[in-house]
This record gives C-alpha cells, sequence and structure tokens, in this order.
C-alpha cells in the first residue's frame, strides 16, 4: 500500500486492525486509538479518497490501497497545511487528541466541498468527537482552511 | 480490543465466494463494510474461523435501472447511495434515510447489502426496504431466489437467508411521480440507531390520501409494515383524528425492548409521533 505517497509493506496477521498497522508497524502514531468502538474518529485515516475508521477496517483489506494520515497532510514544502494554519489561527484544538481525525477528515470533506456551509462542515465531523472545545472553533478552523484554499479573506460569523 | 484469529479470503467473483462459504461451512462468514461485523469480532462475540470480504467482487456494485426497478448491488456504500442522483430523483426517501444512518465515516463503508441482510432490528433500510415493497436477490450454491423485503425478516439476527447464501443486490420498485414521503428517526445523537422510526410513501389524490406505506423501526425483533395504520389514513385528508388513530394503530403492533433508549411504553409512544409526523411531512410533499 501506499502511505503518505510512499510505497510501504509489511506482513501481519489477517486480525491485525488497520490503526495498530499504521501506529505500530510504520511508527505513525499521529493517529490516535480513542473510543475502538467506531464512535469517536480519533483514528480516522483517508483511503482511496474515503474518510475511514481505522479501528474498524483490517490492514489487509487496505492491500494496494493509497492512504494519507495526518503526517501526510502538511504541504510539500513541509509548511502547514490550510487546514493545519486553520486550527493553530483558530485555536481549533485544547488538548489535541481528536485533532488528527477532524483535520483528515476535515480534508476529504473539503475536497469533496471546497465551500461548505456551518451546517455543512457540522455534518461533515459529526462522525468525530471532541470533548474539549465544544466545536465551536474547529468549525472556524474549517471555514478558515476553507477561506484560504478559496483565495478569499477569512471573516469570522458575528458571534 | 483485538479480534480472534481468523483466515482472510477476499474472492473475485460472487461463484468464487460462493464456493468458498460451501467449502469452510458455517465457520465461514462473508464480510461487507464491515461495521456490524468487526465491532462484534473485536468484543469476541463474533468469532467467524474464516471471513470472506466481499470487497474484490465489482459485479456486487454499482446502481441500474430495470424497467420501473432501481436495482443496487450489496455491496453499493450508503456514501454512493448519497452520491446518486438517481437516487434523490426517483427515490428520495432512499437519501433521506442514508443520510440518517450512522456518520460519515461509517456512509463510506457500511453497506445496503449489510444493512439489509444483518437483521439488525436497529437498522435502518429494511423497515424502509418493506415500506417500498423492495426484494432482495439471494444467490447460493445451490441456485437463486428472490425474496420480499416483507417475508425476509424472522427475528432478530434472523433471516430468510440460508447458511452459504449471500444477498447480491436490491431491487426496489420506483414510487409513483408526485409521491410524498419521509423518514422521520428519532435517536439521541449521531451515529445512533433509532429509539423509534417510521418510514411513509404515499399519494394523494384531491387532498385525500390515494394510497400509503408505513414502516417501522427497532420498535419490534423485525422490522414492521404497518398496514392498519396504512389503511386507517386511505381516503382522509390526514385531520388529526386520523392521525391519531394511525398512531394508535401503529403502536399497537409495537413490541420494542426496554433499553437505554426508554422504556417500552416512552419507544411506543414516539414511535406514535414518528408516525404523525412522517405522515403530515410526507402529506405535504405529495403532488
Amino acid at each position: 500500500m501506499k502511505v503518505n505517497g510512499a510505497e510501504v509493506e509489511g506482513l501481519v496477521e489477517p486480525r491485525t486492525l488497520l490503526v495498530h498497522f499504521i501506529r505500530e508497524n510504520l511508527q505513525l502514531t499521529g493517529t490516535h486509538i480513542g473510543c475502538e468502538t467506531t464512535h469517536c474518529g480519533a483514528c480516522t485515516v483517508d483511503i482511496d479518497g474515503m474518510s475511514v475508521k481505522s479501528c474498524t477496517m483490517f490492514a489487509v483489506q487496505a492491500d494496494g490501497s493509497d492512504i494519507i494520515t495526518i503526517e501526510g497532510v502538511a504541504n510539500a514544502d513541509g509548511t502547514l497545511s490550510a487546514l493545519q494554519e486553520g486550527f493553530r489561527m483558530m485555536h481549533g484544538l485544547q488538548c489535541g487528541f481528536c485533532t488528527p481525525g477532524m483535520i483528515v477528515r476535515a480534508h476529504r470533506l473539503l475536497k469533496e466541498n471546497p465551500s461548505p456551509s456551518e451546517p455543512e462542515i457540522r455534518m461533515g465531523i459529526s462522525g468525530n468527537i471532541c470533548r474539549c472545545t465544544g466545536y465551536q472553533n474547529i468549525v472556524k478552523a474549517i471555514q478558515y482552511a476553507s477561506a484560504k484554499i478559496n483565495g478569499v479573506e477569512f471573516q469570522e460569523a458575528a458571534e | 480490543m483485538i479480534p480472534g484469529s481468523f483466515s482472510y479470503h477476499r474472492p473475485a467473483s460472487v461463484a468464487d465466494a460462493l464456493k468458498l462459504l460451501s467449502d469452510l461451512g458455517e465457520d465461514a462468514r462473508p464480510l461487507a463494510g464491515g461495521h456490524s461485523l468487526v465491532p462484534m469480532m473485536k468484543l469476541r462475540l463474533a468469532t467467524p474461523a474464516h471471513l470472506v470480504d466481499l470487497h474484490g467482487i465489482a459485479a456486487l456494485k454499482g446502481i441500474s435501472r430495470n424497467g420501473n426497478n432501481l436495482v443496487i448491488g450489496a455491496m453499493t456504500t450508503q456514501h454512493e447511495l448519497l452520491a446518486s442522483d438517481e437516487v434523490a430523483k426517483a427515490m428520495p426517501i432512499l437519501h433521506e434515510a442514508a443520510l440518517l444512518i450512522a456518520d460519515p465515516q461509517v456512509r463510506y463503508r457500511g453497506t445496503i447489502g449489510g444493512n439489509v441482510a444483518n437483521g439488525d432490528p436497529g437498522n435502518d433500510m429494511p423497515a424502509l426496504m418493506m415500506t417500498l415493497g423492495a426484494s432482495y436477490h439471494l444467490e447460493g450454491a445451490g441456485g437463486t431466489r428472490d425474496v420480499a423485503a416483507a417475508d425476509f425478516y424472522q427475528g432478530a439476527y434472523f433471516t430468510a437467508l440460508e447458511p452459504g447464501e449471500i444477498l447480491t443486490s436490491v431491487s426496489v420498485p420506483v414510487p409513483a411521480v408526485g409521491h410524498g414521503y419521509a423518514y422521520e428517526k428519532l435517536k439521541r445523537k449521531v451515529g445512533d440507531y433509532a429509539t423509534a422510526a417510521a418510514a411513509v410513501v404515499l399519494t394523494m389524490s384531491g387532498g385525500k390520501v390515494a394510497t400509503c406505506s408505513i414502516g417501522l423501526t427497532n420498535v419490534h425483533e423485525t422490522p414492521l409494515l404497518a398496514a392498519d395504520a396504512a389503511k386507517a389514513v386511505i381516503g382522509t385528508s390526514l385531520d388529526a383524528a386520523t392521525l391519531k388513530i394511525a398512531a394508535a394503530a401503529a403502536s399497537a403492533i409495537m413490541a420494542p425492548a426496554a433499553d437505554a433508549r426508554g422504556p417500552v411504553e416512552y419507544r411506543k409512544h414516539v414511535g406514535g409521533i414518528m408516525v404523525t409526523r412522517a405522515l403530515q411531512r410526507a402529506a405535504a410533499k405529495a403532488k
């Protein structure tokens, strides 16, 4: 499979979950294990253009696929992507545990819909749970990234 | 949480999958989207010795029109249903209900075939398929057969699907032009199964209900068709008294479990409210 643009291979038992392969075999520990029950979205990775909870898929099922994890979302020159910059500028995180999943999920959301409305953003990240922020600043961070991708200046909605 | 050991198989055709299931016997389970089975395996509540992953079978994907039916391949995901213009135009209730299933990540993986074949009373598609008069195409080593959704469900996780058979597609009659529809689902949070849900498809003529079908989710060990409730609204303008009769007729056939979603009486009560709301919204949409 390809992970963040690089070809990788490994030999695993069929029962190895994709998230364990990514974290333990590939040592890419940015993808987090939260609830382990398909609810929280912390383990979200991008597989062939789909946001997937990597705790609910076997590594063998990802054979031959193209995966993006949080380690692969920065710009090619190493600078922060629009989404990473948005999370930084808008304080879209507190403890940071949900952030990799949030950013990887929002990455696919903005690919599918580069100008989502606020309800569309909230629906779009409804499979990701954040226990700190109350989501307000995460939504703003995604709006910031959307504005930047579309080349317009981000203006916060009046409170 | 790590599942027990199993052997993984990824056949490239339905014939190969059926041969595997037949050779491996009852220790083998077909794997669709995996968002019911994999969590059960992680809890070790399911311990299949062999998984037959259906993702390698291209023939199980896709949505096509066959006469007045939409034929949906079993491995078509909820995300693909939501992305389909044909579904949105011909069968908007399917789009509406798919959007209420779980969350975006789960919808990229979860399939219509898995949703209808698993027999989980909490799944949304079974009652909807019954409401729409759909049928399921089942393929086994001994041949193929079609079973009406209304005849498929026998109990919680018990269905007409025989060991060794695979549900390969669902065939759904396209409702009449100008029909009204609504899927009303009460749930505690995004991703939850329904506390109670009701599907309504109806047609109106001269301000009165001409045809009506009502399905119920998660208020019984199987999905239900509320035939008496549907009959009660035919020929009426859905006035307050009729709505009350319909809700009572629907509640009368409900037998939900008491669980974290509420006691039996509460779930029957809100089940009636879901029927009322779905009828009203469907009638408002009908042309």
